[in-house]
Protein backbone atom coordinates (compact mmCIF):
# COMPACT_ATOMS: atom_id res chain seq x y z
CA UNK A 1 0.00 0.00 0.00
CA UNK A 2 3.11 2.76 1.02
CA UNK A 3 6.23 2.14 -0.45
CA UNK A 4 8.36 4.29 0.47
CA UNK A 5 11.99 4.19 -1.40
CA UNK A 6 15.59 5.41 -0.38
CA UNK A 7 14.23 8.69 1.01
CA UNK A 8 17.05 11.50 1.78
CA UNK A 9 15.30 14.35 4.05
CA UNK A 10 17.24 17.42 4.89
CA UNK A 11 16.88 20.45 7.56
CA UNK A 12 18.65 22.51 5.93
CA UNK A 13 22.09 21.20 5.92
CA UNK A 14 21.48 18.36 8.46
CA UNK A 15 21.04 15.03 6.70
CA UNK A 16 18.31 13.87 9.26
CA UNK A 17 17.02 10.56 7.08
CA UNK A 18 19.42 8.86 5.27
CA UNK A 19 18.29 6.03 2.51
CA UNK A 20 15.26 4.96 4.45
CA UNK A 21 13.19 2.17 2.46
CA UNK A 22 10.46 0.62 3.78
CA UNK A 23 6.75 -0.49 3.10
CA UNK A 24 3.53 -1.02 4.75
CA UNK A 25 0.90 -3.69 2.98
CA UNK A 26 -2.78 -3.56 3.18
CA UNK A 27 -4.17 -4.35 6.60
CA UNK A 28 -0.89 -4.63 8.61
CA UNK A 29 0.42 -2.20 11.53
CA UNK A 30 3.95 -1.31 10.72
CA UNK A 31 5.92 0.14 13.59
CA UNK A 32 8.75 2.67 13.11
CA UNK A 33 10.48 2.45 16.57
CA UNK A 34 13.84 4.21 17.71
CA UNK A 35 15.20 7.05 20.08
CA UNK A 36 14.43 10.32 20.39
CA UNK A 37 16.10 12.07 16.94
CA UNK A 38 16.05 9.41 14.77
CA UNK A 39 14.13 10.69 12.42
CA UNK A 40 10.71 8.72 12.78
CA UNK A 41 8.77 12.06 12.77
CA UNK A 42 10.85 13.48 10.29
CA UNK A 43 9.36 10.06 8.21
CA UNK A 44 6.03 10.54 8.38
CA UNK A 45 6.08 14.20 7.57
CA UNK A 46 7.72 13.47 4.88
CA UNK A 47 5.10 10.61 3.64
CA UNK A 48 2.12 13.64 4.46
CA UNK A 49 4.26 16.56 2.08
CA UNK A 50 4.75 18.34 5.30
CA UNK A 51 8.88 17.69 4.02
CA UNK A 52 10.03 16.49 1.15
CA UNK A 53 12.36 14.19 -0.29
CA UNK A 54 15.48 14.90 -2.12
CA UNK A 55 15.97 11.76 -3.69
CA UNK A 56 13.93 8.52 -3.83
CA UNK A 57 10.19 8.06 -3.89
CA UNK A 58 7.17 7.63 -1.84
CA UNK A 59 4.48 6.12 -3.44
CA UNK A 60 0.85 5.38 -2.03
CA UNK A 61 -1.30 2.58 -3.87
CA UNK A 62 0.77 3.01 -7.19
CA UNK A 63 0.93 6.49 -7.21
CA UNK A 64 3.62 8.71 -6.57
CA UNK A 65 3.56 11.36 -3.91
CA UNK A 66 6.46 13.31 -4.52
CA UNK A 67 4.39 16.35 -5.94
CA UNK A 68 1.42 16.42 -4.42
CA UNK A 69 0.86 18.95 -2.04
CA UNK A 70 0.40 18.42 2.15
CA UNK A 71 -3.73 19.43 1.46
CA UNK A 72 -3.98 17.03 -1.26
CA UNK A 73 -2.66 14.18 0.53
CA UNK A 74 -5.44 13.11 2.98
CA UNK A 75 -7.79 13.00 -0.04
CA UNK A 76 -5.37 10.12 -1.50
CA UNK A 77 -6.29 8.24 1.48
CA UNK A 78 -3.65 9.25 4.15
CA UNK A 79 -4.62 10.67 7.78
CA UNK A 80 -1.44 12.04 9.87
CA UNK A 81 -2.19 12.23 13.30
CA UNK A 82 0.95 14.45 14.29
CA UNK A 83 2.97 14.13 17.18
CA UNK A 84 2.07 16.26 20.26
CA UNK A 85 -1.60 15.69 19.71
CA UNK A 86 -2.06 19.22 17.55
CA UNK A 87 -5.72 19.32 18.25
CA UNK A 88 -7.39 22.84 17.49
CA UNK A 89 -7.33 23.65 21.31
CA UNK A 90 -9.36 27.16 20.89
CA UNK A 91 -12.24 24.77 18.85
CA UNK A 92 -14.83 22.09 20.43
CA UNK A 93 -14.47 18.54 20.20
CA UNK A 94 -16.90 17.98 18.13
CA UNK A 95 -15.69 20.97 15.58
CA UNK A 96 -12.10 18.88 15.49
CA UNK A 97 -13.60 16.27 14.32
CA UNK A 98 -15.54 18.11 11.54
CA UNK A 99 -12.25 19.24 10.07
CA UNK A 100 -10.96 15.82 10.04
CA UNK A 101 -13.65 15.05 7.51
CA UNK A 102 -12.99 18.93 5.59
CA UNK A 103 -12.47 17.23 2.02
CA UNK A 104 -15.05 14.99 2.62
CA UNK A 105 -18.66 15.97 1.03
CA UNK A 106 -21.00 16.77 4.19
CA UNK A 107 -23.48 14.15 3.24
CA UNK A 108 -21.16 11.69 4.52
CA UNK A 109 -19.74 13.71 7.88
CA UNK A 110 -22.65 13.00 10.10
CA UNK A 111 -22.14 9.36 9.88
CA UNK A 112 -18.22 9.17 10.21
CA UNK A 113 -18.66 11.16 13.62
CA UNK A 114 -21.28 8.95 14.84
CA UNK A 115 -18.79 6.13 14.11
CA UNK A 116 -16.33 7.92 15.60
CA UNK A 117 -18.39 8.29 18.97
CA UNK A 118 -18.78 4.98 18.82
CA UNK A 119 -15.29 4.16 19.23
CA UNK A 120 -14.13 7.11 21.43
CA UNK A 121 -17.38 7.48 23.90
CA UNK A 122 -15.68 10.21 25.73
CA UNK A 123 -15.44 12.35 22.45
CA UNK A 124 -19.30 11.62 22.56
CA UNK A 125 -19.40 13.02 26.22
CA UNK A 126 -17.80 16.30 25.85
CA UNK A 127 -18.79 17.28 22.01
CA UNK A 128 -19.45 20.80 22.60
CA UNK A 129 -16.29 21.57 25.39
CA UNK A 130 -13.66 23.09 23.83
CA UNK A 131 -10.73 20.58 23.21
CA UNK A 132 -7.92 22.68 25.26
CA UNK A 133 -9.65 21.80 28.48
CA UNK A 134 -9.25 18.29 27.77
CA UNK A 135 -6.89 15.94 29.71
CA UNK A 136 -4.16 14.88 27.54
CA UNK A 137 -5.55 11.29 27.18
CA UNK A 138 -8.53 12.74 26.08
CA UNK A 139 -6.98 14.98 23.37
CA UNK A 140 -4.80 12.05 22.09
CA UNK A 141 -8.78 10.31 21.47
CA UNK A 142 -9.58 13.32 19.92
CA UNK A 143 -6.81 13.50 17.55
CA UNK A 144 -7.28 9.90 16.49
CA UNK A 145 -10.54 9.96 16.11
CA UNK A 146 -10.14 13.33 13.73
CA UNK A 147 -7.52 11.36 11.80
CA UNK A 148 -10.17 8.53 11.70
CA UNK A 149 -12.93 11.39 10.15
CA UNK A 150 -11.75 11.30 6.80
CA UNK A 151 -11.96 7.15 6.81
CA UNK A 152 -8.26 6.77 6.05
CA UNK A 153 -7.26 4.19 3.53
CA UNK A 154 -3.65 4.28 6.45
CA UNK A 155 -3.54 5.90 9.52
CA UNK A 156 -0.79 7.44 10.86
CA UNK A 157 0.49 7.44 14.36
CA UNK A 158 3.48 9.93 15.73
CA UNK A 159 3.64 8.61 18.94
CA UNK A 160 -0.11 8.62 20.26
CA UNK A 161 1.87 7.36 23.61
CA UNK A 162 3.32 10.49 24.32
CA UNK A 163 3.29 11.82 27.91
CA UNK A 164 0.55 9.59 28.77
CA UNK A 165 0.04 8.05 32.22
CA UNK A 166 0.29 4.15 31.92
CA UNK A 167 -2.98 3.23 32.28
CA UNK A 168 -3.85 5.75 29.46
CA UNK A 169 -1.22 4.03 27.17
CA UNK A 170 -2.94 0.73 27.95
CA UNK A 171 -6.22 2.50 26.47
CA UNK A 172 -4.52 4.15 23.49
CA UNK A 173 -2.79 0.83 22.31
CA UNK A 174 -6.12 -1.09 22.86
CA UNK A 175 -7.93 1.01 20.44
CA UNK A 176 -4.96 0.31 17.97
CA UNK A 177 -5.90 -3.43 18.43
CA UNK A 178 -9.57 -2.62 17.71
CA UNK A 179 -8.62 -1.16 14.70
CA UNK A 180 -6.34 -3.13 13.60
CA UNK A 181 -8.86 -5.82 13.59
CA UNK A 182 -12.06 -3.97 12.03
CA UNK A 183 -9.17 -4.27 9.32
CA UNK A 184 -7.47 -0.23 9.39
CA UNK A 185 -3.94 -0.17 7.97
CA UNK A 186 -1.61 1.69 10.25
CA UNK A 187 2.05 3.35 10.49
CA UNK A 188 2.77 3.35 14.00
CA UNK A 189 5.88 5.34 15.67
CA UNK A 190 6.71 4.78 18.91
CA UNK A 191 9.50 5.56 21.38
CA UNK A 192 7.41 2.74 23.22
CA UNK A 193 9.11 0.16 21.53
CA UNK A 194 7.71 -2.78 23.82
CA UNK A 195 4.24 -1.55 23.58
CA UNK A 196 4.55 -0.98 19.72
CA UNK A 197 5.97 -4.12 18.62
CA UNK A 198 2.84 -6.11 20.82
CA UNK A 199 1.05 -5.12 18.43
CA UNK A 200 2.59 -4.67 15.58
CA UNK A 201 2.32 -7.04 12.61
CA UNK A 202 6.23 -5.74 11.63
CA UNK A 203 8.52 -3.07 12.70
CA UNK A 204 11.55 -1.23 11.83
CA UNK A 205 14.33 -0.06 14.02
CA UNK A 206 15.85 3.34 13.13
CA UNK A 207 18.99 4.73 14.33
CA UNK A 208 20.23 8.21 13.33
CA UNK A 209 18.27 8.56 9.98
CA UNK A 210 19.32 5.10 9.10
CA UNK A 211 17.13 2.02 9.17
CA UNK A 212 19.20 -0.72 10.89
CA UNK A 213 16.85 -3.78 12.19
CA UNK A 214 13.64 -4.73 10.43
CA UNK A 215 11.34 -8.17 11.14
CA UNK A 216 8.06 -9.29 12.72
CA UNK A 217 7.17 -7.95 15.43
CA UNK A 218 7.52 -10.78 17.88
CA UNK A 219 10.79 -11.31 16.47
CA UNK A 220 12.08 -7.98 16.96
CA UNK A 221 10.65 -8.16 20.48
CA UNK A 222 12.68 -11.09 21.54
CA UNK A 223 16.11 -9.69 19.45
CA UNK A 224 18.59 -9.36 21.94
CA UNK A 225 20.16 -6.44 20.43
CA UNK A 226 16.89 -4.66 20.27
CA UNK A 227 16.14 -5.74 23.92
CA UNK A 228 19.37 -3.98 24.91
CA UNK A 229 19.10 -0.60 23.23
CA UNK A 230 15.03 -0.17 23.38
CA UNK A 231 12.88 -2.71 26.00
CA UNK A 232 15.77 -2.01 28.82
CA UNK A 233 17.49 -5.52 28.35
CA UNK B 1 -27.93 67.25 24.48
CA UNK B 2 -24.53 68.50 22.92
CA UNK B 3 -22.69 65.47 25.08
CA UNK B 4 -25.02 63.14 23.17
CA UNK B 5 -24.29 64.43 20.24
CA UNK B 6 -20.51 64.11 20.36
CA UNK B 7 -21.00 60.62 21.42
CA UNK B 8 -22.67 59.82 18.50
CA UNK B 9 -20.38 61.02 17.06
CA UNK B 10 -17.88 58.66 18.48
CA UNK B 11 -19.93 55.75 17.77
CA UNK B 12 -19.91 56.48 14.25
CA UNK B 13 -15.74 57.38 14.03
CA UNK B 14 -15.84 54.18 16.24
CA UNK B 15 -17.99 52.06 14.17
CA UNK B 16 -15.34 52.88 11.11
CA UNK B 17 -12.19 52.12 12.98
CA UNK B 18 -14.49 48.82 14.11
CA UNK B 19 -14.81 47.79 10.20
CA UNK B 20 -11.19 48.47 9.88
CA UNK B 21 -10.04 47.13 13.07
CA UNK B 22 -11.99 44.10 11.59
CA UNK B 23 -10.11 43.14 8.47
CA UNK B 24 -6.56 43.82 10.74
CA UNK B 25 -7.35 41.54 12.96
CA UNK B 26 -9.15 38.98 11.05
CA UNK B 27 -5.37 39.11 8.85
CA UNK B 28 -3.66 38.84 11.85
CA UNK B 29 -5.26 35.80 13.41
CA UNK B 30 -4.64 33.79 10.55
CA UNK B 31 -2.17 34.82 8.86
CA UNK B 32 -0.30 36.13 12.05
CA UNK B 33 1.11 39.50 10.05
CA UNK B 34 0.43 43.05 10.57
CA UNK B 35 -0.80 44.09 7.16
CA UNK B 36 0.51 47.77 7.44
CA UNK B 37 -1.10 48.51 3.84
CA UNK B 38 -4.53 47.61 4.77
CA UNK B 39 -5.53 51.53 5.87
CA UNK B 40 -4.19 52.31 2.52
CA UNK B 41 -6.62 49.87 0.73
CA UNK B 42 -9.29 51.82 2.28
CA UNK B 43 -8.16 54.94 0.55
CA UNK B 44 -8.07 52.76 -2.87
CA UNK B 45 -12.11 52.21 -1.66
CA UNK B 46 -13.05 55.45 -1.63
CA UNK B 47 -11.37 56.25 -4.42
CA UNK B 48 -12.96 53.84 -6.44
CA UNK B 49 -16.39 54.43 -5.12
CA UNK B 50 -15.88 58.46 -5.80
CA UNK B 51 -14.72 57.74 -9.63
CA UNK B 52 -17.66 55.90 -10.22
CA UNK B 53 -20.24 58.28 -8.83
CA UNK B 54 -18.37 61.46 -10.60
CA UNK B 55 -17.25 60.27 -13.78
CA UNK B 56 -19.65 57.18 -14.53
CA UNK B 57 -22.88 58.46 -12.48
CA UNK B 58 -23.66 55.38 -11.12
CA UNK B 59 -25.72 55.07 -8.58
CA UNK B 60 -23.86 54.89 -4.70
CA UNK B 61 -25.27 51.48 -4.02
CA UNK B 62 -23.75 50.21 -7.35
CA UNK B 63 -20.42 52.65 -6.61
CA UNK B 64 -20.09 51.24 -2.82
CA UNK B 65 -20.46 47.45 -4.36
CA UNK B 66 -17.52 48.40 -7.66
CA UNK B 67 -15.40 49.97 -4.89
CA UNK B 68 -15.57 46.41 -3.30
CA UNK B 69 -14.85 44.21 -5.87
CA UNK B 70 -11.46 46.24 -6.93
CA UNK B 71 -10.83 46.15 -3.05
CA UNK B 72 -11.11 42.35 -2.46
CA UNK B 73 -9.14 41.86 -6.07
CA UNK B 74 -6.81 44.24 -4.88
CA UNK B 75 -6.14 42.66 -1.59
CA UNK B 76 -5.92 39.01 -3.43
CA UNK B 77 -3.53 40.78 -5.69
CA UNK B 78 -1.23 41.89 -2.96
CA UNK B 79 -1.62 38.98 -0.98
CA UNK B 80 -0.61 36.49 -4.07
CA UNK B 81 2.51 39.02 -5.01
CA UNK B 82 3.90 40.65 -2.29
CA UNK B 83 3.23 38.17 1.26
CA UNK B 84 2.95 34.87 0.05
CA UNK B 85 6.20 34.70 -1.47
CA UNK B 86 7.31 35.29 2.00
CA UNK B 87 5.28 32.76 3.86
CA UNK B 88 8.35 31.29 5.36
CA UNK B 89 10.59 34.01 5.69
CA UNK B 90 11.13 36.24 8.99
CA UNK B 91 8.18 38.44 10.43
CA UNK B 92 10.52 41.40 10.01
CA UNK B 93 10.77 41.03 6.27
CA UNK B 94 6.91 40.54 5.99
CA UNK B 95 6.86 43.95 8.00
CA UNK B 96 8.91 46.23 5.85
CA UNK B 97 7.10 44.58 2.85
CA UNK B 98 3.67 45.52 4.27
CA UNK B 99 5.13 49.56 4.76
CA UNK B 100 6.53 49.04 1.48
CA UNK B 101 3.34 48.07 -0.35
CA UNK B 102 1.15 50.88 1.26
CA UNK B 103 3.59 53.57 0.22
CA UNK B 104 3.33 52.03 -3.05
CA UNK B 105 -0.35 52.26 -2.85
CA UNK B 106 -0.25 55.57 -1.73
CA UNK B 107 2.22 57.03 -4.58
CA UNK B 108 0.40 54.77 -7.02
CA UNK B 109 -2.85 56.49 -6.04
CA UNK B 110 -0.93 60.14 -6.25
CA UNK B 111 0.17 59.00 -9.76
CA UNK B 112 -3.32 58.27 -10.74
CA UNK B 113 -5.80 60.86 -8.88
CA UNK B 114 -3.06 63.76 -8.08
CA UNK B 115 -2.41 65.39 -4.51
CA UNK B 116 -5.41 68.20 -4.92
CA UNK B 117 -8.00 66.87 -2.51
CA UNK B 118 -10.87 65.39 -3.88
CA UNK B 119 -14.78 66.49 -2.49
CA UNK B 120 -17.08 63.31 -1.36
CA UNK B 121 -20.38 63.16 -1.96
CA UNK B 122 -21.76 61.09 0.58
CA UNK B 123 -22.86 58.03 -0.86
CA UNK B 124 -25.12 57.45 2.05
CA UNK B 125 -27.00 60.70 2.91
CA UNK B 126 -31.08 60.05 2.73
CA UNK B 127 -33.34 62.72 4.44
CA UNK B 128 -33.72 61.89 8.17
CA UNK B 129 -36.64 63.83 10.42
CA UNK B 130 -35.92 67.03 12.35
CA UNK B 131 -36.37 65.46 15.10
CA UNK B 132 -32.90 63.56 14.65
CA UNK B 133 -31.12 65.69 13.15
CA UNK B 134 -31.61 68.56 16.15
CA UNK B 135 -29.83 65.66 18.15
CA UNK B 136 -26.73 65.74 16.11
CA UNK B 137 -27.94 62.41 14.53
CA UNK B 138 -26.49 62.52 10.71
CA UNK B 139 -27.93 59.69 8.10
CA UNK B 140 -23.47 58.83 7.70
CA UNK B 141 -23.78 57.32 11.37
CA UNK B 142 -26.81 56.11 11.34
CA UNK B 143 -25.90 53.74 8.40
CA UNK B 144 -21.78 53.79 9.54
CA UNK B 145 -23.25 52.19 12.94
CA UNK B 146 -25.51 50.13 11.49
CA UNK B 147 -23.21 48.58 8.64
CA UNK B 148 -20.75 47.71 11.91
CA UNK B 149 -23.24 46.13 13.86
CA UNK B 150 -24.79 44.18 10.83
CA UNK B 151 -20.95 43.46 9.56
CA UNK B 152 -20.28 42.10 13.26
CA UNK B 153 -22.85 39.88 13.97
CA UNK B 154 -22.37 38.57 9.70
CA UNK B 155 -18.37 37.92 10.65
CA UNK B 156 -19.49 36.33 13.79
CA UNK B 157 -21.91 33.70 12.35
CA UNK B 158 -19.44 32.99 9.66
CA UNK B 159 -16.40 32.42 11.45
CA UNK B 160 -18.09 30.33 13.93
CA UNK B 161 -20.99 28.08 12.19
CA UNK B 162 -19.61 27.81 8.05
CA UNK B 163 -17.10 25.34 6.95
CA UNK B 164 -15.04 27.68 5.57
CA UNK B 165 -14.98 30.16 8.43
CA UNK B 166 -14.02 27.14 10.91
CA UNK B 167 -11.41 26.07 8.47
CA UNK B 168 -9.78 29.86 8.89
CA UNK B 169 -9.63 29.40 12.90
CA UNK B 170 -8.13 26.13 12.12
CA UNK B 171 -5.06 27.73 10.29
CA UNK B 172 -4.98 30.03 12.59
CA UNK B 173 -3.79 28.09 14.99
CA UNK B 174 -1.93 25.22 13.19
CA UNK B 175 -1.22 25.77 9.62
CA UNK B 176 0.65 22.47 9.78
CA UNK B 177 -2.23 20.65 11.35
CA UNK B 178 -4.74 22.23 9.38
CA UNK B 179 -3.11 20.71 6.47
CA UNK B 180 -2.71 17.60 7.77
CA UNK B 181 -7.05 17.96 7.30
CA UNK B 182 -6.94 18.72 3.80
CA UNK B 183 -7.23 22.91 4.56
CA UNK B 184 -5.58 24.85 1.55
CA UNK B 185 -3.78 27.40 3.67
CA UNK B 186 -3.00 29.48 1.21
CA UNK B 187 -6.53 29.45 -0.29
CA UNK B 188 -7.73 30.10 3.41
CA UNK B 189 -5.18 33.08 3.43
CA UNK B 190 -6.54 34.45 0.41
CA UNK B 191 -9.77 34.31 1.38
CA UNK B 192 -9.21 35.91 4.71
CA UNK B 193 -7.11 39.16 1.95
CA UNK B 194 -10.36 38.64 -0.01
CA UNK B 195 -12.93 39.73 2.73
CA UNK B 196 -10.31 42.24 4.82
CA UNK B 197 -10.34 44.35 1.55
CA UNK B 198 -14.08 43.73 1.15
CA UNK B 199 -14.27 45.37 4.55
CA UNK B 200 -12.05 48.29 4.05
CA UNK B 201 -13.94 49.12 0.55
CA UNK B 202 -17.15 49.49 3.21
CA UNK B 203 -15.11 51.42 5.82
CA UNK B 204 -13.42 53.90 3.03
CA UNK B 205 -16.97 54.70 1.79
CA UNK B 206 -18.17 55.50 5.25
CA UNK B 207 -15.38 57.20 6.18
CA UNK B 208 -15.25 59.31 3.16
CA UNK B 209 -19.06 59.84 3.16
CA UNK B 210 -18.70 61.85 7.01
CA UNK B 211 -14.91 63.42 6.38
CA UNK B 212 -15.53 64.34 2.66
CA UNK B 213 -11.35 65.36 2.10
CA UNK B 214 -10.29 62.41 -0.29
CA UNK B 215 -6.49 62.38 -0.59
CA UNK B 216 -4.13 59.36 -1.07
CA UNK B 217 -3.03 59.46 2.42
CA UNK B 218 -6.40 59.20 3.64
CA UNK B 219 -6.23 56.01 4.88
CA UNK B 220 -3.21 56.02 7.18
CA UNK B 221 -4.20 57.72 10.45
CA UNK B 222 -7.60 55.47 9.99
CA UNK B 223 -5.31 52.61 9.05
CA UNK B 224 -3.33 53.25 12.20
CA UNK B 225 -6.32 53.95 14.82
CA UNK B 226 -7.70 50.97 13.52
CA UNK B 227 -4.96 48.62 14.47
CA UNK B 228 -4.68 50.48 17.58
CA UNK B 229 -8.78 49.18 18.48
CA UNK B 230 -7.44 45.73 17.07
CA UNK B 231 -4.81 45.31 20.12
CA UNK B 232 -6.67 47.29 22.53
CA UNK B 233 -9.42 45.08 22.21
CA UNK B 234 -7.11 41.85 21.96
CA UNK B 235 -6.32 41.37 18.57
CA UNK B 236 -6.98 38.05 16.30
CA UNK B 237 -10.50 38.54 18.69
CA UNK B 238 -13.84 39.90 16.15
CA UNK B 239 -15.67 41.06 19.85
CA UNK B 240 -12.13 42.63 20.90
CA UNK B 241 -11.98 44.70 17.36
CA UNK B 242 -15.13 46.12 17.44
CA UNK B 243 -15.32 47.05 21.49
CA UNK B 244 -11.84 48.38 20.96
CA UNK B 245 -13.10 50.51 17.73
CA UNK B 246 -15.76 51.97 19.40
CA UNK B 247 -14.14 52.63 22.63
CA UNK B 248 -11.04 54.34 20.71
CA UNK B 249 -13.78 56.54 18.77
CA UNK B 250 -15.98 57.64 21.57
CA UNK B 251 -12.63 58.24 23.96
CA UNK B 252 -11.52 60.12 20.50
CA UNK B 253 -14.32 62.13 20.13
CA UNK B 254 -14.53 63.23 23.98
CA UNK B 255 -10.98 64.43 24.19
CA UNK B 256 -11.56 65.98 21.32
CA UNK B 257 -15.03 67.84 22.39
CA UNK B 258 -13.07 68.54 26.31
CA UNK B 259 -9.81 68.60 26.54
CA UNK B 260 -7.98 69.28 23.32
CA UNK B 261 -8.34 68.85 19.28
CA UNK B 262 -4.68 68.86 19.56
CA UNK B 263 -4.29 66.13 22.58
CA UNK B 264 -7.03 63.69 20.67
CA UNK B 265 -4.62 61.40 19.27
CA UNK B 266 -1.26 62.09 22.15
CA UNK B 267 -5.10 61.18 24.48
CA UNK B 268 -6.38 58.20 22.19
CA UNK B 269 -2.39 56.91 22.04
CA UNK B 270 -2.32 57.23 26.09
CA UNK B 271 -5.13 55.30 26.65
CA UNK B 272 -3.70 52.21 24.42
CA UNK B 273 -0.74 52.52 26.12
CA UNK B 274 -1.91 52.29 29.95
CA UNK B 275 -4.68 49.19 28.96
CA UNK B 276 -1.48 47.22 27.56
CA UNK B 277 0.40 48.00 30.69
CA UNK B 278 -2.73 46.57 32.55
CA UNK B 279 -3.91 43.83 29.92
CA UNK B 280 -1.36 43.17 27.72
CA UNK B 281 -3.36 40.88 25.73
CA UNK B 282 -5.90 43.20 25.37
CA UNK B 283 -9.49 43.78 26.34
CA UNK B 284 -10.90 40.68 25.01
CA UNK B 285 -7.23 38.89 24.42
CA UNK B 286 -7.82 34.96 24.99
CA UNK B 287 -6.14 33.27 27.63
CA UNK B 288 -5.88 29.53 26.19
CA UNK B 289 -4.98 26.97 28.36
CA UNK B 290 -2.52 24.64 26.78
CA UNK B 291 -1.63 20.82 27.46
CA UNK B 292 1.81 19.77 26.39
Amino acid sequence: MLKVNDINVYYGAIHAIKGVSFEVNDGEVVTLIGANGAGKSTILNTVSGLLRSRTGSVEFLGKNLGSVPAHKIVDMGIAHVPEGRRVFLQMTVEENLEMGAFTRPNSGVAGHLERVYEQFPRLKERRRQIAGTLSGGEQQMLAMGRGLMSDPKLLMLDEPSMGLAPILVEQIFDIIKELHKAGTTILLVEQNARMALSVADRGYVLETGKIVTSGAGADLLNDEAVKKAYLGG
Amino acid sequence: MVFFSYLIGGISLGSVYAIIALGYTMVYGIAKMLNFAHGDVIMVGGYICYCAMTYLNLPAIVSILLSMVVCTVLGVVIEGLAYRPLRQAGSLAVLITAIGVSYFLQNAAQLIWGVTPKIFTSAVSFPLPEGLTDLGISSEAIVTVASCVVIMIALTLFVNHTKMGKAMRACSEDKGAAQLMGINVNRTISMTFAIGSALAAIAGVLLCSTFPTLIPTTGSMPGIKAFTAAVFGGIGSIPGAFIGGLLLGVIEAMAQAYISTNLANAIVFAVLIVVLLVRPSGLLGKYVPEKV
